[in-house]
């Protein structure tokens, strides 16, 4: 077990150099000189001759590649042009927010998308079944921000149940920290929860046709021990998948939620490098982003061999 | 101890479907006494797996009894609910099924399937659950128990499933054990081994057994009382001898001759009556052939190795000529299937040499063989039709490909004359064409099989367990028009199969095939009648004999 996950990280390896390359590239696929693009359309052409100076834009481009991966490797992401502070730090300030909204929303869609999808396998065709299904068509269709101002406008302006916006540090308690995240993973977790609950029940669905199912009705099992022992385990490869798929969905929808609410996280401090032509920042955030992807991807390919005992590298 | 366990009272079951209702059961009638062992016997869709699973309260959800009681201990089985249901399954009846492997969860250790099982009945702690799981594995002989518990169901053979089940089944002691078709797909040693520990556990627990099974003899050989069923009724009710030697219904005429048996003969598997409507076989002895015709095909020390591991076949060598017939037969893992894949050139042979014709053609690489011009020559009828055909192709387009393919012929009117001519020649009525695999029945899928690998008319026919999938009835007309095939268009047949009676029936030779090397070869008739090693031997003794009757059953 232990030398097949070294041998999974040693294969990541080569991914994140082929990331790293892109990522660094991005300057670079931009038309024009991206001493240019940097400096904006209000530059002197001694504040693009600086830039290219201070970053080394006057250099090969291998050799500004070799130092920048140099740099990172040694925990250096860069310095911001427009607020001339690191890029970790930056990063830094901003991660506990996007990584508290990813994992509320995470956990609350496991809690309620699994149980709903197998729920409506068990009770495929009924009433339960429709009305669960009708969901997540519906959870489905609905952008993120659509969802984000009806739940904003419905439980912090109408009811007042939850503030409207805006974002309270673990540090500070732990219900000021969720009550500001409720709203946002609830319009986050929608999509990604009528996705889970569809994959769970069609999994579910064909797991409960195979003998085995009917070996443990005749055992005398009962329905719990049916669905969740025998069942649910044996359908867990495809859901962990979409999980692990959703978990990129995720990232994407955190740089929306995090706009409509007002949360000052990772996804907002990417707009605003876009925004800034801030590339050093831009850089940064697209590799932390794609080194967690490439890290979950490694924790479900280790989580099927857990889950079944046939998997075998 | 003549006590009624169970009585089953005109029965009726009906499964709605998307053409509406259908009824599976129609009016079944059946007692079993306590500790007796009755078998419940008939072709695919008689319906007696279907009442195995409504007195066991497993039917699917489309499943509902519209009529009569199952009594067992007097009380109504098909009125019980929640807990008394629960009670029901497993402690009071238990049942085992076909296809062992498939019937345990993949991903939970055997052990812990067993005290599963135990858990639900007993409030005991799970380390005695344990400690009885071991004990019922040393019940049903699994060699290394301790071992063993901590194994998935992919890490043990068929037949140690099945053993793993039946520890499942009687881990509460329960009075009646259902067995569907526990050994239909295992090897005829394994049947064997598998069905006379079900009989001496039943025995020594006094657990009344239903054997469910297609298989006559199989049924005749451990059971006193043979129930026979067609279409949803129980048609005839007798000892074993009674049914073999004067067989009353029509339906149980037409089986017991359906039934291969060690002297049968291919123009004896159906009855008088049909032999005559059909009037179809043809019998025309075969030619001799002059002395020093060159064989059709010559097998050298063929071998395969697959990565790191044993070799599945080492030096195997035979010979073939036109229109004979060669059985090819062993247990699973002995290496047939592997041999005939290579001799069909399907998968790559690691050593020796194939000799078709008197051209070499071991050397072209399997996925190229498709462009040599004995493509054609070379075919294979594979194992189940059912899995084997493109369900998304009729039946017109499964035959009419290969000869779009390998005889170049172009759609049109000389395409659907060569089609038609196919499908007569192997008795598909020609209104079927226009049909899916799944709107045909088991036979004419069957049938499907082989008027694509006859199309192009090869030379060579390779038969991977053609019949292994369908019912006796069935089985006898395949078989039939095999031979048939062979006498008139002098097609060499090599027949792949582990059922010794077929093989004796249709093959003018048999090679016996162990571990990947040959045991025995020779004349069928002899090789079987005076087997030379003690594993032909084991493999002959281990056939279901119909003659030599209910053997245990006289011995209890």
């Amino acid at each position: 077990m232990l030398s097949y996950i070294l041998r999974r990280i040693a294969s990541t390896l080569p991914v994140m150099a082929i990331v790293a390359l892109f990522v660094f590239s991005l300057l670079y696929i931009a038309p024009g000189d991206p001493a240019v693009v940097i400096a904006g359309d209000q530059a002197s052409p001694e504040d693009v001759e600086r830039i290219r100076q201070s970053l080394g834009l006057d250099r090969p481009f291998l050799i500004q590649f070799g130092s920048w991966v140099w740099r990172i490797l040694h925990g250096d992401l860069g310095t911001s042009i427009f607020t001339n502070l690191p890029v970790s730090t930056m990063i830094g300030q901003r991660l506990g927010p996007t990584l508290s909204l990813m994992m509320v929303t995470l956990l609350l869609t496991i809690v309620v998308a699994v149980p709903l999808g197998v729920l409506a396998a068990w009770k495929a065709g009924s009433l339960i079944d429709r009305a669960i299904m009708a969901f997540a068509v519906f959870g489905f269709s609905l952008p993120v921000f659509v969802v984000g101002y009806v739940l904003a406008y419905v439980f912090a302006l109408e009811f007042e149940w939850l503030p409207v916006q805006g974002y309270t540090p673990l540090a500070q308690g732990f219900w000021p920290w969720l009550q500001n995240l409720i709203l946002p993973a609830i319009a986050l977790g929608c999509v990604y929860i009528a996705l889970i609950a569809r994959i769970t029940r069609a999994t579910m669905l064909e797991v409960l046709q195979q003998d085995y199912i009917r070996t443990a009705r005749a055992k005398g099992l009962g329905q719990g021990g049916i669905l969740f022992v025998h069942a649910l385990k044996n359908a867990a490869v495809p859901i962990v998948t979409v999980i692990g798929i959703g978990i990129a969905l995720l990232i994407g929808g955190a740089v929306v939620t995090e706009s409509v609410f007002a949360i000052p996280g990772l996804g907002r401090l990417t707009i605003d490098a876009i925004l800034r032509r801030d590339y050093p920042v831009i850089q940064g955030i697209v590799l932390l982003f794609s080194f967690v992807y490439v890290l979950v991807n490694l924790m479900i390919d280790v989580t099927y061999t857990l889950v079944d005992p046939r998997i075998r590298y | 101890m003549s006590e009624q366990l169970l009585r089953i009272d005109d029965l009726h079951v009906a499964f709605s479907t998307r053409r509406g209702t259908v009824e599976a059961v129609r009016g079944v009638t059946l007692t079993v006494e306590a500790g007796e062992m009755l078998g419940l016997v008939g072709e695919s869709g008689s319906g007696k797996s279907v009442t195995g699973f409504a007195t066991t309260r497993l039917l699917d959800a489309a499943g509902r009894v519209t009529g009569g009681k199952i009594l067992f201990r007097g009380q109504d089985v098909t009125k019980l609910r929640g807990d008394d249901l629960r009670h029901l399954q497993g402690a009071a009846m238990s049942m085992i099924f076909q296809n062992p492997r498939a019937a345990l969860n993949p991903i939970r250790a055997i052990g812990l399937q067993i005290a599963d099982a135990i858990l639900t009945r007993k409030r005991i702690s799970k380390d005695a659950a344990r400690a009885e799981a071991l004990e019922l594995l040393r019940a049903v002989q699994i060699r290394d128990p301790e071992t063993r518990m901590n194994a998935y169901p992919h890490e043990l053979s068929g037949g140690m499933c099945q053993r793993v089940m039946i520890a499942i089944a009687i881990s509460c002691n329960p009075a009646l054990l259902i067995a569907d078709e526990p050994t239909t797909g295992l090897d005829v040693t394994t049947q064997k081994v598998v069905m006379d520990l079900v009989a001496e556990i039943s025995a020594a627990r006094g657990m009344a057994t239903i054997l469910i099974t297609h298989d006559l003899g199989l049924a005749a050989r451990y059971c006193r009382r043979i129930a026979v069923m067609e279409r949803g009724r129980i048609v005839e009710e007798a000892s074993p001898r009674t049914l073999f030697s004067s067989p009353q219904h029509a339906y149980t005429r037409r089986l017991v001759a359906a039934s291969p048996t060690a002297t049968s003969r291919i123009e004896d598997l159906v009855t008088e009556e049909e032999r005559e409507r059909h009037a179809a076989v043809v019998s025309r002895p075969r030619q001799e052939l002059a002395h020093g015709t060159p064989p059709l095909l010559e097998v050298r020390k063929l071998a395969k190795r697959f990565d790191q591991g044993a070799a599945a076949v080492a030096d195997f060598s035979m010979t073939m000529t036109g229109g004979e017939s060669v059985g090819l037969v062993g247990e699973s893992g002995s290496g047939k299937s592997t041999t005939s894949r290579m001799i069909c050139r399907l998968i790559d042979p690691s050593e020796g040499e194939i000799v078709f014709d008197g051209q070499s053609i071991g050397h072209v690489a399997s996925r190229d063989f498709h462009r040599s011009r004995f493509r054609k020559d070379i075919q294979m009828v594979f194992q189940d039709p059912n899995e084997s055909l493109n369900p998304r192709f009729t039946a017109f387009d499964c035959i009419a490909h290969p000869l779009m393919r390998l005889d170049r012929i172009r759609a049109g009117r000389e395409l659907r004359q060569r089609v038609e001519e196919c499908a007569e020649r192997v008795g598909l009525p020609l209104d079927l064409l226009p049909r899916f695999p799944h709107q045909l029945s088991g036979g004419q899928k069957a049938r499907v099989g082989i008027a694509r690998a006859i199309a192009c008319r090869p030379r060579l026919l390779v038969l991977d367990e053609p019949t292994a999938a369908l019912d006796v009835s069935v089985q006898a007309v395949v078989l039939q028009l095999l031979d048939r095939l062979r006498r008139e268009n002098d097609i060499a047949l090599l027949f792949v199969s582990h059922d010794l009676n077929v093989v004796r029936m249709l093959c003018d030779r048999t090679i016996v095939l162990r571990n990947g090397g040959i045991v025995e070869q020779g004349e069928s008739r002899a090789l079987f009648d005076n087997p030379k090693t003690d594993y032909t031997r084991k493999l002959v003794e281990a056939i279901p004999h119909i003659e030599t009757g209910p053997m245990l059953a006289a011995a209890l």
